[in-house]
């Protein structure tokens, strides 16, 4: 019986990612009162070689791959994708983080350390194998993401952001762990592959309306986590109101990890009740598109655009979602990491652009950015035209990876009326890229600062990784194809 | 056998009441005395089914820790002009879906009767003769030893946030 | 042996959630809204408490002590995020915290500077 109460060193290795980015936030919080004001940039410095050796670490782990702490986790190449696709959103974050704090004055380890510990959420998140593991992971994640969000916290909207995001996070959070509840008791389980042979096997205690009730509410605990509608009405807000890394960080990392649990959820466990929820999916991907491009088209403040249209790719990704196929998870799998690549990008524009105090955050405030700086509107367009889906960008195969899986599972409307909106959404961004280079330059482009070396890392890389995926997809969307397969 | 249903219907009122009243009244002081009458009825149904630990945790931790920290809040700021104002807001669907709901629930429960949820099969632990206590650490520190020790770390990410929210300069 | 059915527990479950809920959407008092996720909270876990006694075994009330730890988490970072709300705004209502939504209208140049965050010391 007390066999198991010490891990194996295999199981411990198969943890090590997150234990070296556990140990280096917690070093923060030592180092925070030894270091001078002086020395700012060492926390930068720190989680990039924490975030990279994390990375490595997630690699090397999955040459032996397997369960671990008596099936808590699952190291598999889905959860070893999804580990690399947060961690190197962390590493996309803190870049352009140096410039952002250096100009608010707000430089301190705890960003950092939140940031850290944000990214080991996210990576148990989508490790976990077990309810009540993804529940912890997903907390973590969330309170940091809370604390980041309202991170400069004299600012008004900031404060806002934080307690919205706050609030409607709790909220989801508690439907969530209803729904977990409600697992428990009709399986005896919250296993995830537990669960799916109690499913299967029918040795379900109540009527299977139960089991209906569960996968809604935990569709209602992950809606909100991923913003797809009708439970989107806090991104907007919170984008606009948190800091612009903070707001690229929780538009390309949580949604992310929870995208992987939801895919893991409902594909592994609920899997069996397939044509149950696949509607209520339908209805989401639909409502999230139609809602989340036709707001944009409105807005005038660059965040909150790119809010809205993060609610129209998370309304894609649940498109692939509702194809419950191998190839539609594959698909899902190959957007999240494009989709990191190029919003993150967009949004580290921004961040340069704003200037002190994020003031210059008007659409128009782009104008005559391809005069004044040629290469940062060269990068942003990239970014915006993979964001529309124009071929040899990554967002293009990512689309097309999507609508090419619901085809294939027979969603001919949902395809044809993603098609639809795809063209509704060409509309805002190519306003943007008007602006840049078809009008004069403007207070904001005339005020621009040069380029510093960590700003024009966190712009190149995820341009190349755009580009990359953009013309050869071919080994990702391999690899995504090879870890698709929950059930073994 | 009779004593149990009494208690049952007794804490089952406490905490039935208090979470009404903590969400109609417009003091927030007096929501909070009622939400901590809710809890406690909560704890007392623990122990009837004989979660013992959970119980004291209960109290400790909910009554004596989270909901002293909100009367901390609720003193800290001045609340005196909130209770004047509106307290609702006017989303008569969503309080027709709600009421909705709760109607729904008990009438499932009552037609179907007391066996309306039947629970899986053949998963009872084997009886060890060990206590309450005893059998929680046994299992929190072999099955469940990674969840424990990730949760220290979800309550150390709580306090450095709170750290970060309080602290004279950013 | 309890007298009382599994069913019971589920239903006061089901109610004080539900309740809850409501109080979520209908308040205006930010901490009274806050006070009602609680409610769902401990509406979760009395389910989970009833399903461990039902099935004799103690997993369930293994989940609600994390669960406990998870919201006392949320309470320390939820309470000190309004407490900054409260000390940037002097209010806690929640239909005044609307800064953002009204920025459709073309914004004069005094606006963009008021909004221009302090984070001076």
């Amino acid at each position: 019986m007390y066999a198991s109460l010490v891990p194996t060193s295999a199981e411990m290795i198969r943890f090590l990612p997150e234990l070296i980015l556990t140990v280096v936030a917690t070093l923060f919080m030592v180092l925070d009162p030894l270091l001078g004001r002086q020395s700012r940039h060492v926390y930068g410095h720190f989680s990039i070689l924490a975030l990279l050796g994390a990375m490595a670490a997630a690699v090397y782990v999955y040459r032996d791959p397997g369960a671990a702490f008596s099936g808590m986790l699952m190291v598999d190449g889905f959860a070893t994708f999804f580990r690399v696709v947060v961690i190197g959103v962390g590493i996309l974050t803190v870049l352009p983080s140096y410039r952002y704090l250096d100009r608010e004055d707000a430089e301190t380890g705890e960003y950092h350390a939140l940031l850290l510990f944000s990214i080991v959420g996210q990576c148990v998140m989508v490790t976990a194998n077990e309810l009540i593991m993804i529940f912890i992971g997903l907390e973590i994640s969330s309170i940091a993401s809370y604390v980041l969000a309202g991170y400069l916290r004299d600012d008004r909207r900031a404060n806002e952001a934080a307690l919205k995001y706050f609030l409607l996070g709790s909220f989801a959070t508690a439907f969530f762990l209803y729904g977990v509840a409600l697992i428990y008791g009709m399986t005896g389980s919250t296993n995830l592959a537990t669960v799916r042979r109690a499913i299967l096997g029918g040795s379900l205690g109540s009527a299977p309306i139960f089991i209906g009730v569960a996968a809604a509410l935990m569709f209602v605990g992950l809606g909100f986590k991923v913003s797809g509608a009708p439970f989107q009405i806090w991104a907007p807000d919170v984008y606009q109101g948190a800091p612009t890394p903070v707001a690229a960080f929780l538009s390309a990392g949580p949604k992310a990890a929870a995208f992987a649990i939801f895919l893991r959820i409902f594909l592994t466990a609920f899997q069996p009740i397939g044509p149950g929820w696949e509607p209520l999916v339908w209805v989401s991907a639909l409502a999230s598109m139609t809602l989340g491009n036709f707001a944009a088209l409105t807005q005038s403040n660059i965040k909150r655009l790119l809010a809205y249209s993060s609610i129209a790719h998370a309304g894609y990704v649940l498109v692939a979602l509702a194809a419950r196929s191998n190839v539609g998870t594959a698909a899902a799998m190959f957007y999240m990491a494009a989709y990191a690549f190029m919003n993150i990008g967009a949004f580290a524009v921004v961040s340069h652009l704003s200037g002190k105090g994020e003031r210059y955050l008007k659409v128009e405030d782009f104008a005559g950015l391809g005069a004044k700086q040629p290469g940062t509107a060269a990068l942003l367009s990239i970014f915006l035209l993979s964001l529309i889906g124009v071929p040899l960008t990554g967002g293009f195969f990512g689309k097309f990876y999507i609508f090419k899986a619901a085809l294939d599972s027979h969603l001919v409307w949902l395809t044809v009326l993603g098609l639809l909106n795809s063209a509704v959404a060409a509309y805002y961004y190519l306003r943007i890229l008007v602006m840049m280079y078809m009008r004069e330059p403007g207070e904001a482009a005339s005020r621009i600062q040069p380029l510093t070396p960590g700003l024009r890392a966190a712009l190149v890389l995820p341009a190349l990784g755009t580009l990359v995926l953009g013309i050869f997809p071919g080994w990702v969307l391999d690899f995504a194809g090879r870890s698709s397969v929950f059930v073994r | 056998m009779l004593m149990d249903t009494i208690l049952f219907y007794l804490f089952a009122a406490l905490v039935l009441g208090g979470g009404i009243l903590t969400i109609t009244r417009r003091n927030a002081v007096h929501s909070a005395i009622f939400l901590i009458l809710s809890l406690l009825g909560v704890a007392g149904l623990y122990l009837l089914q004989s979660a013992e630990f959970l119980f004291a945790v209960q109290i400790v931790l909910y009554v004596g820790g989270i909901m002293v920290l909100f009367l901390f809040v609720i003193m800290l700021v001045n609340l005196d002009q909130a209770a004047k104002e509106k307290q609702f807001n006017r989303q008569w669907t969503v309080a027709l879906a709600c009421a909705g709901l709760v109607g729904a629930e008990i009438f499932y429960f009552l037609a179907k009767g007391a066996g309306a949820f039947q629970l899986a099969k053949g998963t009872a632990e084997a009886n060890t003769g060990m206590g309450n206590t005893e059998r929680l650490a046994d299992a929190l520190f072999s099955q469940y030893l990674l969840p424990f020790e990730i949760a220290s770390l979800l309550l150390l990410v709580a306090v450095v946030g709170s750290v970060v929210m309080a602290k004279k300069r950013i | 042996m309890n007298a009382v059915p599994l069913s019971w527990y589920l239903t006061l479950s089901g109610v004080l959630f539900t309740l809850g809920a409501a109080g979520f959407l209908f308040r205006r008092n930010i901490i009274t809204v806050f006070m009602s996720i609680e409610l769902m909270l401990n509406a979760v876990n009395l389910s989970f408490i009833s399903f461990s006694y039902a099935f004799r075994r103690v997993d369930g009330q293994i989940f609600t002590f994390f669960v406990m730890v998870v919201a006392a988490a949320e309470a320390a970072v939820g309470l000190a995020i309004i407490l900054t709300v409260f000390k940037n705004r002097n209010t806690l209502n929640i239909d005044d915290l609307n800064s953002m939504k009204d920025e459709y209208q073309p914004a004069q140049p005094e606006e963009a500077s008021e909004t221009a965050p302090v984070s001076v010391p």
